[in-house]
């Protein structure tokens, strides 16, 4: 083999140059392309190479749509076209061109029209649907060259509706003797599972085989959808934990191939790659962590070799080592590798030390301590990066004790920073942390004030919006709340008397707001003073409509006494006869409302509270109007889209003129009443719903300062006791006040040489303390296990007693299963045994044990209800062994059957089995869901073993694919003790996918003790959600036309009986609740719905030996789902 | 995640772009132009990861080339600043393989070497980037491993 390859390698110039003639010498002289790259390479201005370019692709234009071009020029032709585009300029003619070639050539120019194809073409291309006829002919070809091709380009790209056409193919090749083949296999359906995932559930058993691959190029590309399938679903994958470790193990051992290192180091990306999949399972998973313990250890001692690359898995480490379950040695080597980063002179250490340490600080904010003179240093790095990258970290350790300072830095950046992407999100970021922690008011003015004239206009809209929010809903305190706005008129006054015309029009909105609201608490200031200034800022010339409706709306609040009313009048003068349609209707409304001092109090009180107003908005109050209008020979209202269809009907020549494009933004329009301008937003957060806040963080919910805050999303929860470290914990100087800080603060940002004096020196320590001071206190809180709160200013009213967090204790899920322990020594025992020369061998007999041995584990980790669990049940079944079955770990006292305390209306009607969700201390959560023939309902029991009842209880269930909501008028509030308590919630779907999941988060507190609340998840199949839908042929028919979405698959049918066709049909109908509608011959159609009322056709027909099924729905998704479910309850069969 | 990888020289002229995820041709001009701009007023000393936007750029200049990586803000930045080099490392096997078995005057060599620089990274950068499908690790872990490495040329070529 090797003879031939040397042999072609030796030939390649002569293939490379696409040149007519053989010979190396002559390569680069005589070929088209070489004159071309040449004469681009020769080119100095972009102007030049653009006309050079034309040139070149009219010259490839006409050559190939001309009939005497043969495919040997064709093929030289793709190649300078995707040069052509490559540098930026469209040949989008050459593209059926390179079809063409793909389907016509041979061997070479197959190739490049084949490569042609996957760079000019994506995935959503039209053209694509042509080429899929040649790669199924290429996959049955006998030449493994062409097999190669055509499994390399549908790895690139493939239309999704095609997938099924030549899934079975690429199947096959998963098991063909050729590695390069299978790698590629594994590629093509790696890809599939990521335009299509439900296509290709059916054989993940096989990607387990190809993660035991005996090939090392196998296995690494079986990885790539592990760590896609481990992000969306951890649980599912603890099983092989031990098999990943085991490849780690032998990687980091230098088992693989010499050829695999680079700089001397065993496959580096593949070790990163691996680093990340642990670091996804072990997260919040202290059995699974475990394993891991040793490779992680091992990898950081390998990795000593001072070259970037092991930093690089240094830094993975690190990452994986602070997301998974703590071990306190391993913590503290994590923690030296990140000092080495940070102090390293390399720049691209250093920012890659600071990254960690942005990770790390969420789980452990006193790492930042230990290196605060360096974080200080990077503050004042001449390069921006860095210095961004420090802000973040800034960002993450901020508490109310160094917002001050940390703020001032950002602004600091801010105000030299160009770029508008870093602004915004700074920007943001400065809005939360004032917002949170603000000492006090003149600060937290004076630095909204900044955000809004450093962000201008860029900034994200929820920025004003929430801070004119929490003026106009004020605090807990009144007399906090009218000093709050008091200086905030104060500093607008000055503002405005000051220059306006540089502020941006945001913030001018902001301005005007406030002053039309509340300069009133001001007293010793006039109306006719602001009414005044307000008019300067109407006349200036950039201030856009936008703003000058919020003008006018904030002069019609403030328009009293006959100072004031004089400025309105001229305003109202010059604007009443504006061009703009909306400002003429403010300025109308100004001098009426002027000149009515009555009706004005009764449009626009002051002062009033918060409560929102009554929308009505059926527009009842009108009825009387229409009524008589109706009478009056009008004629009746049509909504829009009624409008639009009866328009599209007559098909007649639209004659109306088009509508003119008023300048009228919502923004304008909603600030039409005198509360504030997110009023709407409001009323439905009252509603207990805080959904709409959530942007902000916690700014709804209670602030504990002083409490270690678990920052991440995806952070570890679990306090951490550590002890020991606290010695190392010091704060270099005492304590300042905040105007020290302040002082010391800019004088060192003022000293512009960077080498260190003492002196300076000294100010950076002094920087430091003030930076870092929250963080000591919080660890010796932390070590006490006492809160202390400091006040915290802006406490938003609470709103829902639920949303405290701080206190209750998170128990981590308790749904975490452990991996079977016959299939962990099951791997073990078959990679380590084998250990000696290849990655993973699995020797002919072993192969299918272990590919058994995980096919057993698989699925049984979580609490999965296949549609074959739901039974059947009449009352006199219930005391079956199902519950007792069903629960793993019995609890001494626990309820023996829980099925007796369904209500009794459900009592009759098919339930799933009664699964425990997590249990706590005296409580059992289970639950199961009752299929009603119009709902899904979810019973969720609690059962309390303890002698004291638990109250305040709380049960908030979410999920992304369904829609909750409780059947119950009043929900559970308490569980009593020995008793069931039982609720119910209806389920509909959302969005549908093969199993949905709800995530719930149950709270509860005993009459002795703290609140506690614990997590669950509970999974259940869609077709639980389907009902049979009866309908007639002919209906059927009409619906088939109407339906967007749909999937053909071809499937396996039932062969035992006559009538395999009936006999299929009938499983389904059975096991899925279908409706079948006809058959007709070798032709069946099915019909089914799901709840509520979304419909599914499906169209059966039986076809050499196969079962090819087409199904169509309105609803996305849904046949995809469909006939992921058809396909297992045939397999199960 | 990698987005995009370029080449680019010092004048600022794309001379070899590869997209991973679908970007109209319009828009790759400004795109280029903007990624071209931040990485070449970098000094030296400065570090070689840059943010655009929401996603960061890693660059690695090669005398008067430069090759820009565009990756997803959760990318490890070394590792692909390692990878760069690894491809380059690959070419530069390659191509001194290529040279010494041709038969180029020595006195025109030099410029040769230029000229076949340029059209074999370009051919050799569309054969990897055939490849270079979905992910980048297996690829150039295909490179290091030489056995896979004569495959490559023995298909794609």
């Amino acid at each position: 083999m090797s003879d031939v390859v040397e042999k072609t390698l030796t030939a390649l110039p002569s293939l490379l140059s696409l040149d007519s003639q053989p010979g190396a010498t002559k390569l680069s002289s005589t070929s088209k392309l070489g004159n071309l790259i040449r004469g681009i390479t020769e080119l100095t201005s972009k102007h030049e190479e653009e006309k050079l370019i034309q040139r070149e692709l009219v010259s490839i234009k006409e050559q190939v749509s001309s009939p005497n071009t043969s495919m040997r020029q064709m093929k030289e032709l793709m190649v300078r076209a995707i040069y052509c585009e490559m540098l930026g300029y469209e040949a989008s003619f050459s593209y059926i061109h390179a079809i063409k070639l793909a389907q016509q050539g041979t061997a070479l120019e197959k190739r490049v029209g084949y490569l042609a194809v996957s760079l000019f073409l994506n995935e959503s291309h039209e053209l694509l649907l042509l080429l899929v006829n040649t790669v199924l002919k290429d996959l049955q070809s006998t030449n493994l060259v062409e097999v190669c091709m055509a499994l390399t380009v549908v790895s690139q790209m493939f239309p999704k509706d095609m997938i099924p056409a030549i899934l079975p193919l690429v199947e096959e090749k998963l098991n063909h003797p050729k590695e390069i083949i299978r790698r590629k296999a594994v590629l093509a359906l790696y890809k599939f599972y990521l335009i299509a995932p439900n296509q290709v559930q059916h054989i993940h058993n096989k990607f387990r085989k190809a993660l035991c691959d005996k090939d090392p190029g196998v296995m690494t590309a079986s990885l790539h959808i592990y760590l896609q399938m481990i992000q969306e679903n951890p649980e599912g994958y603890k099983d092989l934990t031990a098999s990943f470790v085991t490849i780690l193990k032998q990687v980091v051992g230098g088992k693989l191939p010499m050829d695999f290192n680079y700089h001397s180091v065993p496959a580096p990306w593949l070790q990163i790659q691996l680093l990340r999949i642990l670091s996804l399972l072990g997260k919040n998973d202290q059995g699974t962590s475990e394993i891991m313990y040793e490779v992680l250890d091992e990898s950081l001692r390998r990795a000593e070799m001072n070259h970037n690359i092991t930093y690089a898995i240094l830094y993975e480490c690190v990452k994986c080592i602070y997301t998974i379950h703590p071990k306190s040695d391993l913590l503290e080597k994590a923690a030296k590798c990140i000092g080495n980063f940070v102090l390293s002179p390399k720049i691209n250490l250093k920012y890659l030390g600071l990254k960690a340490l942005t990770y790390v600080v969420q789980q452990d904010p006193k790492l930042a301590l230990q290196h605060q003179m360096t974080i200080i240093e990077c503050l004042d790095h001449p390069d921006l990066i860095i210095k961004r990258e420090t802000l973040e970290l800034l960002f993450r350790i901020t508490n109310a004790q160094n917002v001050t300072v940390i703020v001032e830095k950002m602004l600091e950046f801010l105000r030299f920073n160009k770029d508008d992407f870093t602004t915004i999100d700074l920007v943001g970021k400065v809005a939360e942390l004032a917002e949170k922690y603000a000492p006090d008011n003149e600060w937290f003015i004076e630095t909204m004030n900044t955000v809004f004239s450093v962000g201008g206009d860029m900034m994200q809209p929820d920025i004003p919006n929430s801070f004119l929010k929490l003026l106009s809903e004020g605090f807990d305190s009144v007399e906090e709340d009218r000093k709050l706005r008091l200086f905030a008129v104060d500093s607008y006054v000055s503002l405005l008397q000051g220059e306006p015309g540089k502020l941006p029009q945001r913030f001018l909105q902001v301005i005007s707001w406030v002053l039309g609201e509340y300069s009133y608490l001001k007293e010793e200031l006039e109306a006719a003073t602001v009414m005044r200034l307000l008019a300067k800022l109407l006349d200036m010339k950039n201030t856009s409509s936008e703003t000058k409706t919020w003008i006018f709306m904030a002069m019609t609040k403030l328009c009293e006494g006959a100072a004031a009313v004089t400025v309105a009048q001229e305003v109202c003068e010059a604007y009443s006869s504006s061009l703009d349609t909306v400002l003429r209707q403010r300025a109308q409304e100004l001098q009426h409302l002027s000149q009515d001092p009555e009706l004005r109090a009764r449009v626009l009180p002051r002062d009033t509270s918060l409560e929102p107003l009554e929308v009505d908005s059926s527009l009842s109050f009108l009825d009387g109007f229409v009524s008589e209008a109706l009478a009056a020979g009008a004629a009746p209202y049509k909504p829009p889209h009624q409008r639009q269809e009866e328009l599209a009907q007559a098909k007649a020549l639209s004659l109306e003129p088009y509508g003119l494009s008023l300048p009228i933004s919502m923004s304008s329009c909603s600030i039409a009443d005198r509360q504030s301008p997110t009023l709407l937003s409001i009323s439905s957060g009252l509603s207990g719903d805080s959904t709409d806040l959530s942007h902000k963080g916690g700014s709804t919910t209670l602030k504990l300062d002083g409490v270690k805050r678990v920052w991440g999303r995806e952070g570890y929860l679990v306090q951490k006791e550590l002890v020991e470290e606290s010695a190392n914990v010091e704060v270099p100087s005492p304590l300042r006040s905040p105007s020290q800080q302040e002082d010391t603060d800019s004088s060192h940002s003022q000293t512009p040489t960077p080498i260190p004096t003492p002196e300076h020196e000294q100010e950076k320590q002094q920087l430091a303390s003030s930076l870092f001071v929250g963080l000591a206190s919080q660890s010796s809180v932390c070590l006490m296990g006492k809160s202390e709160p400091t006040p915290q200013r802006f406490k938003r009213k609470a709103k829902s007693p639920s949303s405290s967090s701080g206190a209750s204790d998170q128990m981590s899920n308790s749904l975490s299963s452990t991996p079977s322990t016959v299939d962990n020594l099951l791997c073990n025992n078959l990679l380590d045994s084998n250990i000696t020369s290849q990655l993973v061998v699995s020797s002919p007999e072993q192969a299918p044990q272990l590919s058994q041995g995980l096919t057993a584990a698989n699925g049984t980790c979580d609490v999965e209800l296949s549609d074959s669990d739901v039974k059947r049940s009449s009352p006199s079944v219930v005391e079956d062994n199902s519950v007792v079955a069903a629960d793993p770990a019995p609890h001494e006292d626990g309820p023996k059957d829980l099925s007796s305390h369904l209500p009794a209306e459900l009592a009759g009607l098919s339930h799933s089995d009664i699964t425990p969700l997590c249990s706590n201390q005296s409580l059992d959560i289970s639950a199961c869901h009752v299929q009603k023939d119009d709902s899904l309902l979810l019973v969720v029991f609690i059962y309390n073993s303890s002698e004291s009842d638990a109250q305040q209880i709380l049960l908030d269930l979410d999920s992304d694919e369904l829609e909750v909501s409780c059947v119950c008028d009043s929900p559970v509030q308490e569980a009593r003790s020995y008793s069931v308590a039982v609720c119910q919630y209806s389920l509909t779907v959302k969005r549908p996918s093969v199993n949905v999941e709800l995530v719930g988060t149950f709270s509860y507190q005993f009459p002795v003790g703290t609140p506690q609340s614990v997590q669950f998840s509970y999974k259940l199949p869609l077709t639980s959600f389907i009902r049979p839908l009866t309908l007639s042929t002919e209906e059927y028919g009409m619906m088939w036309l109407d339906f967007s979405h749909d999937t053909k698959q071809n499937l396996t049918p039932i062969s035992d009986g006559q009538e395999p066709l009936a006999a299929t049909l009938n499983v389904l109908k059975k096991k899925l609740q279908l409706h079948v509608v006809e058959i007709i011959g070798i032709e069946g159609i099915v019909a089914c719905r799901l709840l509520q009322n979304q419909p599914c056709l499906m169209h059966c027909r039986l076809h050499a030996g196969s079962l090819s099924m087409w199904l169509r729905s309105p609803v996305p998704d849904l046949p995809d789902c469909l006939v992921y479910h058809c396909q297992r309850a045939l397999q199960e069969h | 995640m990698i987005k995009f990888v370029l080449m680019v020289n010092r004048q600022g002229q794309t001379r070899l772009s590869r997209y991973f995820s679908p970007v109209e041709l319009s828009r790759r001009n400004q795109l280029e132009a903007d990624v071209t701009r931040c990485c070449l007023s970098r000094k030296r000393d400065q570090c070689s990861f840059v943010e655009y936007k929401d996603f960061k750029l890693v660059y690695r200049q090669y005398a008067a080339l430069y090759i820009v990586v565009g990756v997803t803000d959760n990318e490890n930045e070394l590792s692909v600043y390692e990878l760069v080099h690894n491809f380059v490392e690959v070419l530069d096997k390659y191509f001194s393989r290529v040279v010494s078995s041709g038969s180029v005057s020595k006195s025109s060599r030099h410029r040769h070497l230029k000229l076949l620089f340029m059209v074999f990274s370009f051919l050799y950068f569309l054969f990897l980037f055939f490849f270079f499908n979905v992910y980048f690790f297996n690829i150039l872990h295909l490179l290091n491993y030489s056995k896979m490495f004569w495959y490559l040329i023995f298909f794609f070529v």
